[in-house]
């Protein structure tokens, strides 16, 4: 069955040991499907274990959360699916779902007699697999099979497009620990630090798996902990090592933090992808802030909330506009920071196919950082909350909110510039500046467009509710418009983005902010920056790589940003599962953008931006960054540029600057990094 | 035949309660699940809903009579019938349980108190009426058995 072989390839994600487990049952299959089912009422549990039985499922029953989780953790391969009810006295049904998600990623399913939709919206955005009311039909019980079938084929799927899951997930955490700050070695960045965190990576590995250690038992209070070490790191920085100082937890080990930083980054990835799943997206990106609140909460998580709700994306977007525009601000800096913001995003995106695609992995990463960086201190929140989606919704990268520190400049390219500078750490401060101007507008236009463009981009996976690009946009189409303009005006400022290459990132962000926005579409201006993100949206596989190219704010930018919105609205939200789909209509614009920029004379500019995005895709999840990295600037559609005109070229010269900049992490060949060398 | 009587009986009774929609599909769904080897499956599933329900009602009214009423743990029982109730299929109860839950929701405690008194008596009706028809039903297949 293919059930079977799927399952069997399932097994390489680490995270679950219940693949290997799902190749014994695939004979009979579905008949034999081992589900726990929690509920503290013992007459609907008794129904529902009679129900199971009837469709020939093997149940295990329990009344008590507690008791659930002990049960998995037990024995991690011995269930399939988990069904809990939602209102329960010992644990909140969501916080089980969170705990299995990160500790066992199994399927949950969520029942509840309640079926106001912000409870099943909260289902969904925690990552339920599927919510079912009360009373529960045996019908919705024979289709449970399916959602243990679709998740490990989805994971699978994962596994593969980028290459390496665990890798990818590993090597940030690899580079955290050591290449943090030597990331900026051009070119040989990436392969050295693959390597290095292959080996450690496999140590860690090794340690995790095969190591018969005492397992750490990641309690309620545990996980807290960790979580508000992670946020308080910032997610880019959160290294095991001081994770575990910050936790000061005895007896624990840095494996432990480091395997589970590990597991929570795939679950946020997991969320995303989920939420992509089952939102689509099709929540309304409107730019309803509100639950943005906390920007550093953020995270992919948020934005997958967003995304799932659609109703963050919007104001995600915005965030991470304004997150990353502020970093573009604060940081500055550089190239360097583009790198070892790609470390860190490194593990998400797996493969930066082209300097271009890199660099819209980098965004993904940057994104989550340049997210993070406009508030300042989104950064390490963004990529935390990716991870944590489920809680904020609004939170999601776009912490951004104070969306205007950078200054009101054309947002979109500083949004661009700034979510991926942010991210990458200020890569260049020029263009951070001048994105900031754009930034400030684009958070507050881009906002909503960000969320929608990078929802939709993003969220699929992190959950970054961007990817709901939808009609949300309409929101920020206005704002984003606004970066247009400016963005003819800034195409001084684009330049600048260039040669930041993390600014470049930030631009094509906030370039791609606008793109979502769909309707600025028209208006172009974003650009490049879009491009970036565009990619990673990984929409369309097309090379939006370029979309880091931010710098193009001009006319391409129109197209661009459209993708660059949502580009940079994955890169920024990190987002994991960037909608592929979404951004290839954005992307296109990045595309165009990312052209422009060179157009503008910056190829620098623009590898630096795409290697921003692509650091930004990177990190933002393996499969948001797959797909950015596969995007490929479409032509985008009118603006600025006709098509994208020589992707190839663009990329070739993206793929020069990455290579000195040192391939960076994950996938990419080239990654932001090269971005780092833009010679500015 | 007396078994036959008595048959006709219990499906009579069974009729009854659809009709006067005191029961829905779900009953229906549950007896669908009950087979060879576990034939009193439902009614071990009411017997259960029974007595889980009654101590329910019997705090939610405990808790009406404090001062101050604690609204949230009122509406949690509350939720928690709602639950049991829509499973087994008891159409009415369920309806009350969820017309109190609505007027509690807009802070109308008398208004609660009012709705938990129907409550109560549709619940005790219910009862009264399920009670005697496992009853019947098990006695007959005990004297079927025969």
């Amino acid at each position: 069955m293919n059930v079977s072989s799927v399952k069997g390839s399932m097994s390489i994600s680490s995270s679950t040991s219940t693949w290997k487990a799902g190749d014994t049952i695939s004979d009979q299959f579905p008949a034999g499907l081992r589900v726990l089912v929690v509920d503290d009422d013992p007459t609907c549990l008794m129904i529902l274990e009679k129900m199971l039985i009837a469709c020939l499922y093997k149940v295990t029953k329990c009344n008590r959360a507690e008791t659930a989780l002990s049960k998995l953790r037990e024995n991690k391969n011995g269930y399939d699916i988990v069904l809990s009810d939602v209102h329960m006295p010992d644990m909140d049904g969501f916080k089980l779902l969170e705990h299995i998600g990160l500790e066992m990623d199994l399927p949950v399913i969520m029942m509840s007699a309640d079926d106001g939709k912000q409870v099943v919206m909260k289902g969904v955005t925690h990552g339920a697999c599927d919510y079912l009311i009360k009373p529960v039909r045996i019908e919705a019980l024979k289709n449970l099979w399916q959602h243990v079938v679709r998740k490990r084929k989805n994971e699978w799927k994962e596994f593969e497009q980028s290459g390496s899951v665990e890798e990818g997930d590993r090597q940030p955490k690899q580079s955290d620990d050591a290449d943090y700050s030597s990331s900026a070695n051009e070119g040989n960045w990436k392969g050295s630090k693959r390597r290095k965190d292959e080996e450690e990576e496999t140590d860690e590995r090794d340690d995790t798996s095969t190591l018969k250690k005492p397992r750490v038992v990641w309690s309620v209070e545990l996980h807290q902990q960790f979580v508000a070490a992670v946020n308080q790191l910032g997610i880019d920085k959160a290294v095991p090592k001081k994770i575990l100082e910050l936790m000061n937890v005895p007896g624990l080990t840095r494996e432990n933090v480091a395997s589970h930083l590990q597991k929570y980054r795939l679950y946020l990835r997991r969320l995303s992808g989920v939420s992509q799943h089952q939102s689509n997206l099709s929540t309304i990106i409107s730019a309803q802030d509100p639950t943005f609140g906390s920007l550093s909460s953020l995270s992919g998580l948020d934005l997958q909330t967003l995304a799932a709700t659609g109703q963050l994306p919007a104001q995600s977007l915005a965030r991470l506009q304004a997150a990353g525009l502020g970093r573009a601000t604060a940081k500055s800096a550089v190239p360097i920071t583009l790198v070892d913001q790609r470390n860190i995003f490194s593990f998400e995106n797996p493969k930066l196919r082209f300097g271009e695609g890199q660099q819209q992995h980098m965004t993904n990463k940057q994104q989550v950082n340049l997210l993070h960086g406009i508030p300042t201190t989104m950064e390490p929140k963004q990529l935390v909350s990716l991870r944590h989606a489920a809680q904020s919704v609004g939170n999601m990268n776009m912490q951004v909110p104070p969306h205007g520190p950078q200054s009101s400049q054309n947002n979109p390219l500083l949004m661009q510039m700034g979510q991926q500078q942010q991210q990458q750490k200020s890569r260049g401060q020029i263009l951070v500046d001048s994105t900031i101007n754009h930034a400030p507008r684009l958070s507050s236009m881009g906002q909503p467009i960000l969320s929608n463009g990078m929802a939709t981009n993003v969220s699929s996976r992190s959950g970054i509710p961007e990817n709901i690009r939808a009609p949300g946009y309409s929101q920020t189409p206005s704002m984003l418009n606004f970066p247009m303009k400016h963005a003819s005006e800034l195409p001084g400022n684009c330049f600048p983005l260039g040669s930041t290459p993390g600014v470049s990132n930030l631009t094509s962000k906030g370039a791609f902010q606008e793109d979502v926005n769909s309707e600025i579409k028209g208006s172009g201006g974003f650009m490049p920056s879009y491009d970036v993100f565009n990619d990673l949206n990984q929409h369309k596989p097309q090379s939006w790589e370029l979309q880091n190219v931010g710098i193009a704010f001009d006319s391409s930018q129109h197209s661009n940003s459209l993708q660059g919105n949502l580009d940079l609205t994955q890169s920024a939200l990190g987002q994991q599962g960037f909608s592929s789909g979404q951004m290839n209509g954005h992307n296109r614009s990045a595309a165009v953008a990312s052209k422009a920029m060179f157009s503008t004379g910056d190829v620098k500019e623009l590898r630096s931006a795409q290697n921003v995005n692509q650091h930004l895709n990177n990190l933002l999840v393996d499969n948001t960054i797959r797909v950015k990295s596969e995007r490929v600037c479409d032509t985008s559609p009118a603006n600025i540029f006709p098509d994208h005109f020589g992707q190839d070229d663009l990329m070739s010269a993206l793929l020069k600057q990455q290579e000195s900049v040192a391939s960076s992490e994950n996938e990419f060949d080239f990654d932001g990094y090269s971005m780092n060398n833009i010679p500015v | 035949m007396e078994s036959k009587h008595v048959h006709q009986q219990i499906a009579a009774m069974r009729q009854s309660f659809f009709d006067e929609e005191v029961l829905d599909e779900k009953f229906s769904q549950l007896e669908q699940l009950e087979g060879k080897d576990n034939p009193n499956f439902v009614e071990e599933v009411f017997t259960m809903y029974f007595r889980d329900s009654t101590a329910f009602l019997e705090t939610i009214e405990q808790a009406m009579k404090t001062i101050p009423i604690d609204s949230i743990k009122v509406d949690n029982i509350l939720h928690q019938l709602k639950g049991s109730s829509a499973s087994v299929g008891a159409n009415k109860v369920l309806k009350e349980v969820n017309k109190t839950r609505q007027v509690l929701g807009k802070g109308n405690l008398e208004g609660t108190k009012a709705g938990i008194l129907e409550l109560r008596k549709e619940y005790d009706s219910f009862k009264a009426k399920l009670e005697p028809y496992f009853q019947l039903k098990q006695a007959n297949s005990v004297a079927q058995e025969k």
